[in-house]
């Protein structure tokens, strides 16, 4: 029997970084409201822009969710999660240790971005 | 909109549904569609043509789906919720055939906020069935992974909200696929309900007819929209034995139905906002319509069982 193929689309995306484990201190939402230029990450049309983020050590990076769609800041190795942000809801965290820190929205997990921290 | 010629069979034993035929079909299913298989073909009825064959099927099981509620949502796609999900409510209660009972496929609310889930539980004290069956969206398992959801609606469930029913002979089965999603993923059922579904079908007879339902599609309606899960061909494999398997969905705001073998596939509009066709926007978000065509992009779902037909027949109205 000859089966209907809707959608055919190959799904690959691939999040094999490591990161290391840092020290780092969560700072709470909206304590960083005029985050400085360079460590915003905006959350916009289901993805996160940037989606690597490039900052220095002891940075404090700054999402903010411009959706009308709630959505999450989770780290895939566990290393910081943010509560649900609603529509123009914030979330900081403060990056103390060197590394790649891979993290994707938890419920729409397409979503997916990365910070670097050199 | 196809118009001027309403009916559609294609045979289905030996040769599928032609694209064509099906795309016709879901050009209808936006705006209130019959879609029925007997004996293998797929017929095609549009709502003109209902009041003729509601003759055929009095006396069965009859339910609605309704689904992504999003109770709490208040933005420009709509402002008011808590309406449109009353209109549906009306639209229940002004069926024909009452339905028995009524499934919800997810996104009751829209931040899981205890008084969302009591609006929406209030609302639908008011629709002409009692009992509502639930499966959790995403949206409802926000901050505690589900905990709140399972206690208020889950008591009679396993693992994380699963479980299964009969009705009228028809085997029910409520699947949850929203927790525990991967970086980069789609839907997850997960190894324990896969096991615990593998076991809860395996003593049925293959004539059972089944119906399945969970809020993320069960097939790859649009994986780079996440519209998908991981392992449902897992879940779909328990079910090859049976003639008849049913599976309803929500999450994409939008009717769409696909047959394939004897499974019907099918999605739910929102009772609260559309969401643009795959890829036809930069993001599946909330949709804009002008605020005279809302309810009709809004709606939901009857399904019938119907004597002498093997498979159940899934028919979409919109609110208005």
């Amino acid at each position: 029997m000859k089966r209907i193929c809707v959608c055919i689309a190959a799904m690959a995306m691939s999040l094999g970084t490591v990161a290391l484990l840092p020290e780092s201190k969560r700072v709470s939402a909206h304590a960083q409201q005029g985050a400085p230029a360079g460590t915003g990450v905006k959350i916009d049309n289901f993805s996160f822009g940037p989606e690597t983020l490039k900052v220095a050590v002891g940075a404090t990076v700054t999402w903010t969710n411009r959706d009308d769609i709630p959505h999450t800041v989770v780290s895939t190795t566990g290393t910081f999660k943010s509560k649900i942000l609603d529509t123009d809801d914030k979330f900081s965290f403060t990056f103390s240790k060197p590394g790649t820190y891979p993290y994707f929205c938890s419920i729409h997990p397409k979503m997916t971005g990365k910070v670097v921290v050199q | 909109m196809v118009k001027s010629k309403d009916e559609l069979i294609h045979d289905h034993n030996h040769d599928g549904i032609d694209r064509r035929g099906f795309l016709k079909c879901m050009a209808w299913a936006g705006t209130g569609a019959l879609c029925v298989i007997q004996g293998g073909i797929l017929k095609s009825y549009s709502l003109s043509q209902m009041s003729q064959w509601r003759e055929k099927e009095k006396g069965h099981l009859s339910f609605v789906q309704i689904s992504d509620s999003h109770m709490g949502f208040n933005k420009a796609a709509n402002p008011d919720v808590v309406a449109t999900l009353k209109a549906a409510v009306d639209k229940i209660n002004g069926l024909a055939t009452p339905p028995e009972f009524l499934l919800h496929t997810g996104d009751i609310s829209h931040l899981s906020k205890t008084e969302e889930f009591d609006t929406v539980d209030q609302i639908l004290k008011s629709a002409a069935a009692k009992d509502v069956f639930f499966v959790p969206g995403e949206h409802d398992v926000l901050n505690d992974d589900g905990k709140q959801y399972l206690e208020r609606y889950g008591k009679a469930s396993q693992g994380a909200g699963w479980y299964s029913f009969d009705k009228n002979g028809i085997h029910f089965i409520g699947l949850v696929n929203v927790l525990n999603l991967k970086p980069g993923g789609l839907g997850t059922l997960g190894p324990e309900q896969l096991e615990w579904m593998k076991k809860d079908v395996q003593h049925l007879k293959q004539s059972t007819p089944i119906v399945v339902f969970a809020h993320i599609p069960l097939w790859l309606v649009y994986p780079e929209w996440g519209w998908g899960t991981q392992d449902s061909a897992q879940a779909l494999g328990f079910l090859k034995k049976f003639g008849s398997v049913t599976v309803l969905n929500g999450h994409v705001h939008q009717t769409m139905q696909k047959i394939e073998g004897n499974v019907t596939f099918h999605t739910a509009a929102s009772t609260a906002f559309p969401q643009p066709q795959p890829g036809k926007a930069g993001s599946p978000g909330p949709m804009k319509v002008p605020t005279d065509q809302l309810k009709s992009v809004l709606g939901i779902t009857n399904v019938k069982q119907v004597q002498g037909q093997h498979a159940l027949a899934v028919i979409d109205s919109t609110l208005g």
